[in-house]
């Protein structure tokens, strides 16, 4: 623990983490606007919901499936000429946003398709009788009733990012993957290598921590009894 | 109006018709009140439902002939499974009839446009046996719910909204949520949402299986004072005969998808035709002890006697035992006190000389008082 190392910690770190939040929330803010609308239709045109339609579902679920099914690394390194084309470059922290807004896509579509799933059969049955449309079903029910274990999915896929993020930092994405891989693993500094993985300990904790409790006060407004 | 039970050998010379003096002395049996102009709000025509299985086809539903008039509380009861779920999904919407037609004021639903099926669905509303209600809502955004999806003015949603919660007396509750209810506060807040958009029919699946005796009663009696108040015309399922004793004016019986018994509840509980309506009339607290039964013979016969209209006046048991040298012993006797009559029951053994007893029957058959025996049967 050199005045060498701090001072190089003080220089790197701040905007490394930076990075890593800037890369994790962009590309959770675009797998969220990709993921949500395929969540939503894989959940109304399964089996036996509302708007019932196989092929469609069919379609999406392959996709889902496959986008799932690939690595991380590998999906990155795959996709390097489509985020070239995309940004420009496939380096640095905003390129880095492509491969892990197309691996947290699926993955997102997912998780809302199981949380609308949850969604009590009767309940959509009590409002297709009171007359609603399917517009009505999904931004009135579905995704209201749904909120706090949408929270939760979203949570996880922010959580799964940090860690797909340092992935990326060994591909020269930027952010405190890269920090831990050039000073930690090539240069053997120690130091910088536990500061980057306490901090990015810290990140997890203070996101799990803060979907925690948006979820219970949700829970707790509408009158759940909450356990832990 | 107490409700007499006895048990035991209490001898008809000891006990000179007390029973049914204190039984009828309130002079509850007025006519039938019949419905001079019958006004169709929901014609079933020939309704069946098949589901393809794995094996078979399921029959849920066999040519099933219904018609409920406007201002009738219909109740159509059966044991699970024998298809009145079926039933009030088709009218409701959520299941599609095979074959035959549901018309609603004559239009058949099965033929309606979107926008028409949309006006069809707010003009009925539906409860059910486990609410339905939404936990992300309050209670006022519960009821709504179905003025804000019609697209009614804010101002408007809020003033009707305080109406209804005046109706089912839930004005204190407005800004719970559902999960802070009892179950009887959630069947509550359930009805003033059906209720929102001033529907002309009620559906209500199951809507008091779920609660207990006494929460059960209040609600029924709220759907009567919808029926009568606001003149809602109430269609309900269920299994159990009290829910339709207590508030139907009509009533169904439906066993493996059929209607095998059907009319207005007072005929039906005085005279049941069929061996299931007469399962559902039995009372667990009204069952005669086996020894009974197992005493029978043609000198000992068990009667169960119904009386309605005005043969409830006479004296016919004393009569009875004057005219025909037979005993008679009261084993049981209760009243069903339906929405606009009474009915009374007495189960009596009747003993002396088979000639007499056969002469007895005779004359209660002449008196047009309903009786049945009660065979021994072999088990």
């Amino acid at each position: 623990m050199s005045p060498a190392n701090i001072q190089l910690a003080y220089q790197l770190l701040p905007l490394q983490l930076w990075n890593t939040i800037y890369m994790v929330f962009a590309s959770a803010f675009f797998a969220i606007l990709i993921g949500l609308p395929i969540g939503i239709v894989l959940t109304i045109t399964d089996k036996g919901h509302i708007k019932e339609n196989k092929i469609i579902y069919k379609v999406l679920e392959t996709i889902v499936n496959i986008g799932r099914s690939f690595p991380f690394a590998i999906l990155m390194v795959a996709l390097i000429p489509f985020t070239r084309w995309l940004i420009g470059t496939s380096l640095g922290t905003t390129a880095s946003i492509v491969p892990l807004t197309i691996a947290a896509a699926p993955f997102i579509a997912r998780l809302i398709e199981s949380s609308l799933k949850e969604v009590d059969k009767h309940i959509l049955e009590a409002v297709i009788v009171m007359g609603s449309s399917t517009w009505q079903i999904i931004t009135k029910i579905l995704l209201p009733e749904a909120l706090p274990s949408i929270i939760s999915a979203i949570t996880l896929t922010v959580i799964n990012l940090i860690g797909y993020s340092a992935m990326a930092g060994l591909v020269g994405g930027g952010g405190l993957g890269q920090v831990a891989i050039q000073y930690g693993y090539h240069r053997f500094n120690t130091f910088i290598m536990i500061i980057t993985v306490i901090l990015l300990i810290l990140l997890v904790q203070i996101v799990q921590w803060l979907g925690g409790y948006i979820v219970k006060s949700i829970l707790k407004k509408r009158g759940k009894a909450i356990h832990d | 109006m107490s409700i007499c039970v006895i048990h035991g050998y209490s001898s008809i010379a000891v006990c000179p018709l007390s029973i049914l003096e204190i039984l009828f002395s309130a002079k509850r049996n007025r006519a039938i009140l019949t419905n001079m102009n019958p006004n169709p709000i929901i014609e079933i025509q020939a309704v069946s439902k098949r589901y393809a299985q794995a094996k078979e086809n399921v029959h849920a539903l066999q040519e099933i002939s219904l018609t409920i008039d406007k201002g009738d509380t219909f109740g159509i009861i059966g044991l699970s499974g024998a298809g009145k779920s079926t039933l009030i999904r088709c009218l409701a919407t959520l299941a599609t009839p095979s074959s035959g037609k549901i018309l609603f004021h004559g239009n058949s639903i099965a033929d309606m446009d979107k926008i028409a099926l949309r006006a069809y669905r707010r003009n009925i509303g539906m409860i059910f046996q486990h609410f339905n209600l939404l936990s992300s809502r309050t209670v006022a955004g519960n009821i709504a719910y179905p003025l804000e999806i019609a697209n009614v003015p804010k101002e408007k949603q809020d003033r009707r909204v305080d109406e209804l919660l005046g109706l089912v007396g839930l004005k204190e509750k407005k800004d719970a949520y559902p999960s802070q209810l009892s179950g009887g506060e959630k069947q509550r807040v359930g009805i003033a949402r059906a209720l929102a958009t001033h529907p002309e029919v009620l559906l209500c699946d199951e809507a008091t299986s779920a609660l207990d005796p006494r929460t059960t009663r209040e609600i029924l009696s709220l759907l009567r004072n919808i029926n009568k108040n606001l003149n809602v015309t109430i269609v309900l399922i269920t299994h159990e005969m009290d829910v339709i004793k207590q508030i139907c004016n009509k009533v169904a019986v439906i066993e493996e998808g059929k209607i095998v018994e059907e009319g207005s509840v007072f005929n039906v509980f005085a005279d049941p035709q069929q061996p299931t309506t007469k399962q559902f009339l039995l009372n667990a607290s009204h069952e005669i002890p086996p020894e009974f039964i197992k005493d029978v013979s043609p000198n000992r016969k068990l009667l169960r006697l119904r009386f309605k209209g005005k043969v409830a006046g006479d004296p016919i048991i004393s009569e009875i035992v004057r005219k025909f040298n037979v005993d008679a012993n009261i084993l049981l006797g209760w009243i069903d006190r339906l929405q606009t009559q009474t009915i009374g029951t007495l189960i009596i053994e009747l003993i002396g000389p088979a000639e007499g007893i056969k002469n007895a029957l005779l004359y209660l058959t002449e008196k047009t008082v309903h009786y049945e025996v009660i065979e021994n049967e072999p088990s």
